[in-house]
């Protein structure tokens, strides 16, 4: 394999870590992690096969299994890392604003929801690579992006004021 | 076709549209049926504009410079991928061989820093397929008068006759260096196959025995290419065993763990040189 094909994949991978987890720094981590995990399994992944639909793979079972990383978010506090969001600045204002509005929004949803939702608006994956990369069936994946469309377009009709940014956190044991 | 389409669009009919899931006269088919239905329109059209809004987030993401920590991990993980690839042409071990090994197999330190657990645990060997090279392994190593069936002055007869039995043309080991010489070898029943069990023999009276033969043809074919070696220790005698391209081998011996890893890697160079 060609190292550049691997590098080639980072900044998508960046990209869906910062929408999944709204945070610069955990992003970066799950990215990081990814690729560790990738160095350790990569047995199996075939030469020849979907590299970037592998990798979202293995990022996708870091990120819903990985409680501590959620117990680190809940630890930081705001889930939204607005500094991070303020450099997208290339755009007038209201781009920023917006962008920030649909990340909060996204961050509203269920983990679960908001997976297949990005992977198939974002990253314009088949829903049958959704099906494979969530380890989901096909119909569980219909019915997760039905109810994340529905979902996220009244958290984005709803007045600004009543979309308070705390969210129920999910009660979370740290596993030693 | 009349009843079908007065029937109004599915949610999964309307994502298809908008994800562009379905193209050409399927498409077409759809967009007509959506023509009649303000509802689903209007639904549409908010999803399309969840879509565009979603394709335009962290879009700067894509042209920052990675950072060098990431960079760093991906280079480290492609070495590591090439250097499994390469040790795959050579017809030398998989990456869980050398990864289960970890220590003393290699001095190359990428090697080291991935001692892997994980890999060891997941990789579906048999153990029936131990449990039945260790029964062979007690009843017979004690058998005084016909240990084997075809003894090691008729080598060459024996590796054929089990090659042909087993399938796979067969290598036997030679141990001498570690002061084992060969006894013999005989065909065995398995709960997958024949089995075909070689015995070693050191000067001290010390019996070993290599237990082989294919495995179940497994589901996915990425199993019947994993290598790792497992220690065994349950039962009356040790064994490791390994599953290589769909065949299993397991050397069993009464000796400690480090004195029976060095020969199952002699046997597993030889057998794969």
């Amino acid at each position: 394999m060609d190292p550049s094909d691997l590098l080639a994949q980072i900044p998508g991978l960046r990209r869906y870590a910062r929408a999944l987890t709204g945070n610069t720094w955990a992003a970066d981590d799950l990215v990081q992690d990814t690729l560790e995990r990738a160095c350790s399994k990569w047995q199996l992944w075939t030469v020849g096969t979907d590299l970037r639909a592998w990798l979202f793979t293995v990022m996708h079972n870091l990120y819903a299994s990985d409680m501590r990383r959620t117990l680190r978010r809940q630890q930081t506090g705001a889930p939204v890392d607005v500094d991070a969001l303020a450099h997208e600045l290339a755009a007038p204002n209201d781009t920023t604003a917006l962008a920030i509005d649909l990340q909060r929004c996204l961050l509203q949803l269920p983990e679960e929801q908001r997976t297949v939702l990005l992977l198939v608006s974002m990253e314009d994956m088949s829903y049958e690579q959704v099906a494979q990369v969530t380890g989901s069936p096909l119909g569980t994946v219909m019915s997760r992006l039905s109810r994340a469309r529905a979902r996220l377009q009244q958290l984005l009709d709803a007045p600004a004021s009543t979309q308070g940014i705390p969210f129920a956190a999910p009660v979370l044991r740290r596993l030693k | 076709m009349d009843s079908r389409s007065t029937r109004p669009l599915s949610d999964d009919e309307l994502h298809a549209l908008v994800d562009g899931q379905v193209s050409g006269a399927a498409r077409s088919v759809l967009e007509e049926r959506l023509a009649l239905e303000p509802d689903a329109q209007a639904r549409v059209a908010q999803w399309q504009q969840q879509k565009r809004r979603l394709q335009g987030l962290h879009r700067a993401v894509l042209d920052e410079a990675v950072p060098s920590p990431l960079l760093e991990a991906a280079r480290q993980t492609s070495r590591v991928r090439q250097s499994a690839d390469r040790w795959w042409r050579m017809g030398g071990m998989a990456a869980g061989v050398v990864l289960s090994f970890g220590m003393g197999w290699l001095t190359h330190t990428h090697w080291q820093d991935r001692q892997s657990g994980t890999l060891l645990s997941r990789i579906p060997v048999s153990s029936e397929f131990v449990r039945q090279a260790r029964y062979a392994h007690t009843v017979y190593a004690p058998e005084v008068r016909h240990p084997v069936e075809v003894t090691a002055a008729e080598q060459t007869h024996l590796v054929h006759w089990l090659s042909k039995r087993l399938g796979r043309t067969l290598k036997v080991p030679n141990l001498s260096a570690q002061g084992y010489e060969l006894v013999g070898g005989r065909l065995l029943p398995g709960d997958t196959g024949a089995r075909a069990q070689f015995m070693f023999q050191n000067g001290a009276g010390t019996r070993l025995t290599l237990y082989l033969g294919a495995m179940q043809a497994p589901a996915q074919s990425e199993v019947t290419k994993e290598t790792a070696f497992r220690f065994e220790t349950d039962g009356a005698v040790p064994s490791f065993y390994w599953v290589e391209q769909g065949f299993g081998y397991a050397l069993s011996g009464p000796l400690q763990r480090d004195a029976l890893m060095q020969l199952a890697q002699a046997v597993y160079q030889q057998i794969n040189q």
